[in-house]
Parts: structure tokens; C-alpha cells; sequence
């Protein structure tokens, strides 16, 4: 056995002890500063990307957007942000006019926290599209708030005011009315009251329709990103 | 002769030890993060990776490290590769990391891995100790692609996302919740335990059978 | 005793028994439930049958496949995985597809039953955990309810019910909610003399309530059942709606709907008295009667789910041997406080 030397061997001193854990503790902070600093980037823009392409589906015929920080009563148009501000993406097409909100929510669905994004016009007080972007909510059943195609889109063009409602599968009447999906009522319920409340927090916030802030750098004429 | 140890050492992990389904090892990832052949594959890889690089580091250092701080050695080496794992997984492939969620730290905590150190890389050569640690981790990489594809094939009809049965197959849904991980995985070691039954039977068999030949 | 050779004939103290064994009280039970069995083969068709033949299948392969014994087939001769088989189809859907039922019987038998050691050693109804399966695997099959037909459609046999085996059920058939679905999602209330008589919607054997008071009542006659069990869940489900109909009547239902409503009646006579899985001491038949009322109740009533007999039974199973063991009555001749 090549340990039995030192199994023999009079114990170590105390600093010897110290002296090893301390080395390896040093060069193990050094491989994770290392690895850190050499993923950043690119997770940094994994997540820029993500929520790129969620902003743009829920937010159709949008080639451009910026964040908006709700701060001090109004929206400011910032990168920043701090840990205890709230934001939502705002959304405008190729000329750089103003087409929509993207705002995330969360709240209790039927298992764990659902957490989502949609897209509000405030001219037309409807909704644009909606795009689940955490759930834990039962595969089968639950899971279909975003693999059902037919739910997804039922939330385009759907009228806010005064909220919405989840009726039974067929039952759709009102403009503001969304058919439930069959066998997972609470998850469709949970993914509305959800939307509601968010609603009700941000049409206190947000400007009057018509006078969004406007995209950030160019006049509203000729946006930045457009030929 | 020393080739044969080195193979002696790597495919033990694999059938006889297996960490999971013989040692009953690292229940936590098996269970939690078996609910698709995809993810169990990137645990078993994560793992993988963790395992062979401590394994490694600790053969290496075996005499350098006292006794005494042994243990916070190992973990430290063992979290080092576990964030490395972790950061790269987030970079490489984010949806993956999403599923596997809190699971990748938790590989720290799979007893398989400090155990690997504990009872044999710390008392053995580099070249065993990483043959010793390949063959457990595959050993644990097959244990969760088995347990994910039956999961998979049955709670969703498909294997690697891909369809096997059609538009009209009924998905098993339990397969993809906890229970379905605690069901099959218990049904696998109820075949792995009936084997090794039936085949301590058969060798008693021939043995008795040779001792009459001979008497 | 039906063995043949006379010279093996050994028997062990207690020599003088009564005439009640594990067998026929098994078959007491399924006699007991033949009635309302053929009410609901009348209610939903050849379904039905088809449906409790594929069930019973499923529970005594299970049955036959895993038996330890040195005669496979021997623990057969108790009736108890039939017993099972049947109990499990009552509390199924009737368009069910059988492939399913029958999946349901080989899982509750194998997994409820021999892999605990087989009859006696189970901690959970074996039937009931086959449901509990069939539940958590196919939430949405076992939650479609085929129109009762009444008699009217006798002879004819749902699609779903005809599936192949693995795929989906493809329900075509019309649908409807149960009485406790319509009372929880829709508010509607069904009335009583269909609740009693089976003109309503839902799994097999929960259609007619008055022929499963019959068996029941026919059961404790032949001193097959514990009477303290069912006697407290129904007084204790009668009791806590007749608290909540006190609070608000246009709410909460009647005490007569909930007993009559769901598998309330089916779980109460027939799931929470099996010997094995329910307390063995009176005060501990009592303690549990009353945690399954209570259980069901709050499923029912603040629960996500319309239907609760299924999971109060089965916790209640779980909580047996710990109720076994503070009911003990005390040993005679020995003080509280003596060893």
C-alpha cells in the first residue's frame, strides 16, 4: 500500500493541515474564477437571446425592443436595473413606432410557481400573445398552458378589459373570454389569474396609450435596426 | 497481467458494483433527473466528468493530502469540478441546464463520487484510480440512460424526443413524475436481485454437480 | 379442509374452528357485491362487463405469475385476487379501455399485494392502489365518464372500450360530468332519488347506492364486516356537510348527497372493512372510520379534486399500524402503569 508511510508517520502538525486546505482551497477559487469569467459571456448572451425571442412572440411584427424600468412613478428606458425595480420590454416595429408591452408574471399555478411574459397593446387594451417561460405544472395535463397550440393562441387579440375569464372548452362568447383547457382547468386559471394581476399592477404604471416612451437613440422616424 | 488489472478495475463498475443498481448509489440524481433519456445522459456525463477529473487529482495528490483534512480535500476538489460542470453546462446547453436545475450542484452530494475517492482513489495509482472512477461513472451513465429511456418510452412514447409509437400511443404519466422514477427503479433492481439469486443457484449447481463427478 | 390423502391430514391447535375462513369470507364479499354489479353491467352495457372480466384478469395473473408458493395457483383458491379484480372495475370509468383495467389489476395485486409478502402482509388496499396507479398514469381516461345509458344500450360496447392495448382510448362517446363534478366545477345538484337509484354518471360501482347498502347490510348479517367502520365514515360525513349546510346550504351539499354521492358508499362497506388494511382493535375501527370521513369531506369539499374515498382510504391504511398500536387494549391483570 503506498499509504502506509504515512500512516506510520507522527501526525501532522496543525499548520501543515491549515497549509493544504488553504492551497487547495486557493487554486480551487482560481479554477472557478477562471471558468466563471470564460462562460460569462456567453451566458450573458444565451439569456439576452431568450428573452429576445420571447418578447418577439409575444409581441408579433416587432423588430425592435428595449427594457423599461419602472422607476420613481415613471418608465425609464434603461439597460439597467436594480434588484428591486420592476421592468417590462417595450416593443416597436420596422418604422420604430410603439407596438406593444411585453411584461413578465409570475404566480401559483397547480404545483409550483408559473412564470410567464405577455404582450399588452395598450391602444386596443388587448392582449398580444402569451409565452410560459417557467412552470412545473403536471406533465400531460398542466404542461399543455404552453404545448397546446390552440390555448397559446387563443391569448392573441384577446380584450383585457375588465379582465379575463376562463370558460369551459367551447363556451367562448365575450371578446375577453378564453376556452380552458379540458382536465387542466387550474393550470388555465392559474396562467389568466396571473395575467389579471399583473395587469391591474402595470395599468397604473404604464403612460397613457399614446405616449410610450419612444425607442431609445433614433427619432421616431427612422429606427436604428431598419434599412 | 497489467492490462488485465486496469480492465479488472474499469469493468467492475459497469455489471458487478454497479454504483445503482448494486451499491444502490446516488439515488438522488437517479431519481430526480431520470424523467427523459436526454437528461439523464447530461447528468451521467456531468458525473462522468466530476468523478474521472477528482478521481484523478486525488490518485495524484494521495500522498500529499494528511489524513486528517482528507475529507474537506476531497470536496474541495469534487465542488471545483462540479462548478466547473455546472458553468458549462449553462453555457453550452441552457435548456438542459434548466431541466436539470439544482441537480448538477447536487452531484457534490452524491455519495458515489466521495466514496470513489474515500475507498479507492486516495489508496491507489493514478492509472487504476481513473480506470476505477471511468468505470463507475459509466456504470452510473448506464444506470440513468436505462432508467430514462424506460421513462421516457413509456411516459411519452418516445425515445431522445423522437416518436416511437404514433399519434394515438397513451403516454404513462406517472412514468414522467417521481413515483415513476421510484416504480421503475425498483422494478430494475427486483431483476437485478432475481439474477444474482438464479445465478449463485446455477454456479451452487455446477458445483455440486462437479463435486459428485469427482467423488 | 379439502385435502385428499387422509394420512397428511395435520392440523395445528386450535383444533375446534368456526365455520369462518379467509375464503368464504372473500366470497361473502363478492356476493355481496353481485347486485350491484349487474345494476351497473344493466346501467353501461356489455362494457361493464367487459371492463370487470379485464380488471379481474389483470389481478389474478398478477396473482398466479408471482406466487411463491410450491403449487402455483394455490393462493388463488381464496378469491381474493378476484375479489380484487372486481372491487378495482367498480371504481373505474365504464368507457375505460380494458387494456388499462387490466394493467390496473396486475399493478394493484403485484405492487399492492405479493410484493409485500402477499395476503395478510399488505399495508395498502390492493385495489385501491391499483386505482390510485390507473389515476397518476392516465389522469385523463380515468376522468371521462360515458353516458349512463340506462339499459338503453344494452348490447352495444363503447370504442374506448375496445382499444388497443398502449394506445389512447380516442373517446367519441358522449360525455358527462358525475354529481360530484357538476356539484364542484358547474354548482348543479343532482337529486337524491338518482343519486340512490343509479341514474347518474360515474364509475361502475358507484351508480347505485341502495344495492350497495343491501350487500352491506347482507354483510354484517354473515359477520363479515366490521360495522364500527363504515358506520363511523358515513356518521362522519353526515355530520361535518350537516355542519357545512348549516353554514351555507346553497354551497356545500346535503348530508344525504354525500354519502350518496361518489364511491363513498362502495369504499366505505367494502374498501376501508378489508381486515388486512384497517385497524383490528374497536377503538382503532372507530379512530380510522372517522379519519376517512373527515379525509373525504375535505378532499371533497376544499380539495382540487371532486372525489376523495381513494386517497382517504389509502392514508388512512397507511396510519393502521400506528392506530393498531396506541389502541392495544391493556393487558388483564396489568395496571396502566406496570410494565
Amino acid at each position: 500500500m503506498t499509504s502506509s508511510a504515512q500512516m506510520n508517520a507522527p501526525a501532522p502538525s496543525s499548520l501543515r493541515l491549515v497549509l493544504t486546505l488553504a492551497i487547495a482551497g486557493l487554486i480551487s477559487g482560481i479554477a472557478i474564477i477562471g471558468i466563471y469569467e470564460s462562460t460569462l459571456p456567453t451566458i450573458t448572451a444565451n439569456k439576452a437571446r431568450e428573452l429576445r425571442e420571447a418578447v418577439f412572440k409575444v409581441l408579433p411584427g416587432v423588430s425592435e425592443m428595449q427594457q423599461l424600468v419602472y422607476r420613481d412613478g415613471n418608465l425609464v428606458v434603461t439597460e439597467e436595473r436594480r434588484k428591486d425595480e420592476q421592468a417590462v420590454y417595450g416593443g416597436y416595429d420596422r418604422d420604430g413606432d410603439f407596438v406593444g408591452y411585453a411584461i413578465p408574471a409570475a404566480g401559483p399555478g397547480f404545483q409550483d410557481t408559473i412564470g410567464l411574459l405577455y404582450g399588452f397593446a395598450p391602444q386596443q387594451k388587448h392582449v398580444l400573445g402569451m409565452e410560459i417561460l417557467e412552470s412545473r405544472e403536471t406533465p400531460g395535463l398542466g404542461d399543455k398552458i404552453y404545448k397546446d397550440a390552440e390555448f397559446v393562441g387563443s391569448f392573441s387579440a384577446l380584450s383585457i378589459e375588465p379582465n379575463i375569464v376562463a370558460v369551459k372548452k367551447g363556451a367562448k362568447a365575450r371578446p375577453n373570454e378564453i376556452d380552458a383547457i379540458t382536465g387542466a382547468t387550474i393550470s388555465s386559471k392559474a396562467v389568466v389569474r396571473i395575467i389579471n394581476e399583473a395587469h391591474a399592477e402595470w395599468s397604473k404604471r404604464l403612460p397613457p396609450a399614446g405616449s410610450e416612451p419612444p425607442l431609445r437613440g433614433t427619432g421616431p422616424a427612422g429606427s436604428g435596426g431598419s434599412p | 497481467m497489467k492490462q488485465n488489472e486496469s480492465y479488472e478495475e474499469f469493468i467492475k463498475g459497469i455489471w458487478r458494483d454497479n454504483p445503482v443498481f448494486v451499491q444502490v448509489l446516488g439515488m438522488c440524481p437517479m431519481l430526480a433527473v431520470t424523467n427523459s433519456a436526454v437528461n439523464a445522459i447530461a447528468m451521467g456525463m456531468a458525473t462522468f466528468f466530476v468523478l474521472v477529473g477528482s478521481s484523478f487529482l486525488v490518485s495524484s495528490f494521495r500522498n500529499w493530502i494528511p489524513k486528517q483534512v482528507r475529507i474537506s480535500c476531497f470536496i474541495i476538489i469534487i465542488a471545483t469540478f462540479v462548478t466547473v460542470a455546472d458553468y458549462t453546462l449553462l453555457a453550452l446547453v441552457p435548456k438542459v441546464h434548466k431541466e436539470l436545475g439544482a441537480f448538477i450542484p447536487l452531484i457534490v452530494a452524491n455519495c458515489m463520487i466521495l466514496g470513489r475517492q474515500e475507498a479507492f482513489s486516495s489508496r491507489y495509482p493514478v492509472r487504476l484510480a481513473v480506470m476505477d472512477a471511468m468505470g463507475m461513472a459509466s456504470g452510473f451513465l448506464l444506470a440513468l440512460f436505462s432508467l430514462g429511456a424506460i421513462r421516457e418510452i413509456l411516459g411519452d412514447g418516445a425515445l431522445f424526443g423522437i416518436d416511437l409509437f404514433g399519434e394515438n400511443f397513451e403516454p404513462w404519466i406517472i412514468m414522467i413524475l417521481p413515483p415513476g422514477g421510484f416504480l421503475t427503479l425498483g422494478v430494475i433492481l427486483l431483476f437485478f436481485n432475481w439474477f444474482r439469486f438464479k445465478k449463485d443457484e446455477f454456479l451452487a449447481d455446477v458445483a455440486a454437480a462437479e463435486r459428485g463427478g469427482n467423488g | 379442509m379439502n385435502k385428499k390423502d387422509p394420512d397428511l391430514l395435520l392440523f395445528h391447535a386450535p383444533l375446534l374452528r368456526q365455520g369462518m375462513t379467509t375464503p368464504k369470507a372473500m366470497r361473502d364479499v363478492i356476493y355481496a357485491l353481485l347486485p350491484a354489479t349487474a345494476a351497473s353491467i344493466w346501467f353501461f352495457g356489455l362494457s361493464a362487463l367487459l371492463l370487470l372480466g379485464a380488471s379481474i384478469a389483470g389481478a389474478v395473473l398478477a396473482e398466479w405469475l408471482f406466487d411463491n408458493g410450491q403449487r402455483r395457483g394455490e393462493s388463488l383458491r381464496d378469491a381474493t385476487a378476484v375479489l380484487t379484480g372486481l372491487l378495482l372495475g367498480l371504481t373505474l370509468p365504464p368507457g375505460l379501455p380494458m387494456w388499462m383495467a387490466f394493467l390496473g389489476g396486475f399493478v394493484g395485486v403485484s405492487l399492492g399485494k405479493v410484493i409485500w409478502g402477499g395476503l395478510g402482509h399488505n399495508l395498502f388496499n390492493p385495489a385501491l392502489l391499483g386505482r390510485a396507479f390507473l389515476q397518476a398514469t392516465f389522469p385523463i381516461a380515468m376522468t371521462t365518464w360515458v353516458v349512463n345509458s340506462y339499459g338503453g344500450e344494452f348490447t352495444s360496447v363503447y370504442a374506448s372500450s375496445l382499444a388497443l392495448p398502449f394506445m389512447q382510448s380516442g373517446i367519441d362517446s358522449v360525455t358527462a360530468a358525475t354529481p360530484l363534478g357538476m356539484l364542484k366545477f358547474d354548482q348543479e345538484v343532482t337529486p337524491l332519488a338518482n343519486l340512490m337509484f343509479g341514474k347518474i354518471n360515474g364509475s361502475l360501482g358507484e351508480t347505485s347506492g341502495v344495492l350497495l347498502l343491501l350487500g352491506g347490510i347482507y354483510l354484517w348479517l354473515r359477520r363479515d364486516l366490521d360495522w364500527r367502520i363504515p358506520v363511523s365514515i358515513l356518521l362522519t360525513v353526515v355530520l361535518f356537510s350537516a355542519v357545512l349546510s348549516l353554514v351555507d346550504a346553497a354551497r356545500y351539499p346535503t348530508p344525504l348527497f354525500s354519502v350518496f354521492s361518489g364511491g363513498l358508499l362502495l369504499g366505505a362497506i367494502y374498501m376501508a372493512t378489508d381486515p388486512v388494511t384497517s385497524p383490528v382493535t374497536p377503538r382503532g375501527a372507530w379512530i380510522f372510520g372517522i379519519g376517512v370521513g373527515v379525509l373525504v369531506m375535505l378532499i371533497r369539499v376544499f380539495g382540487g379534486l371532486p372525489e376523495g374515498v381513494m386517497y382517504a382510504i389509502l392514508l388512512m391504511n397507511a396510519a393502521t399500524p400506528l392506530i393498531d398500536r396506541y389502541t392495544q387494549p391493556r393487558v388483564f391483570g396489568r395496571g396502566a402503569d406496570s410494565p
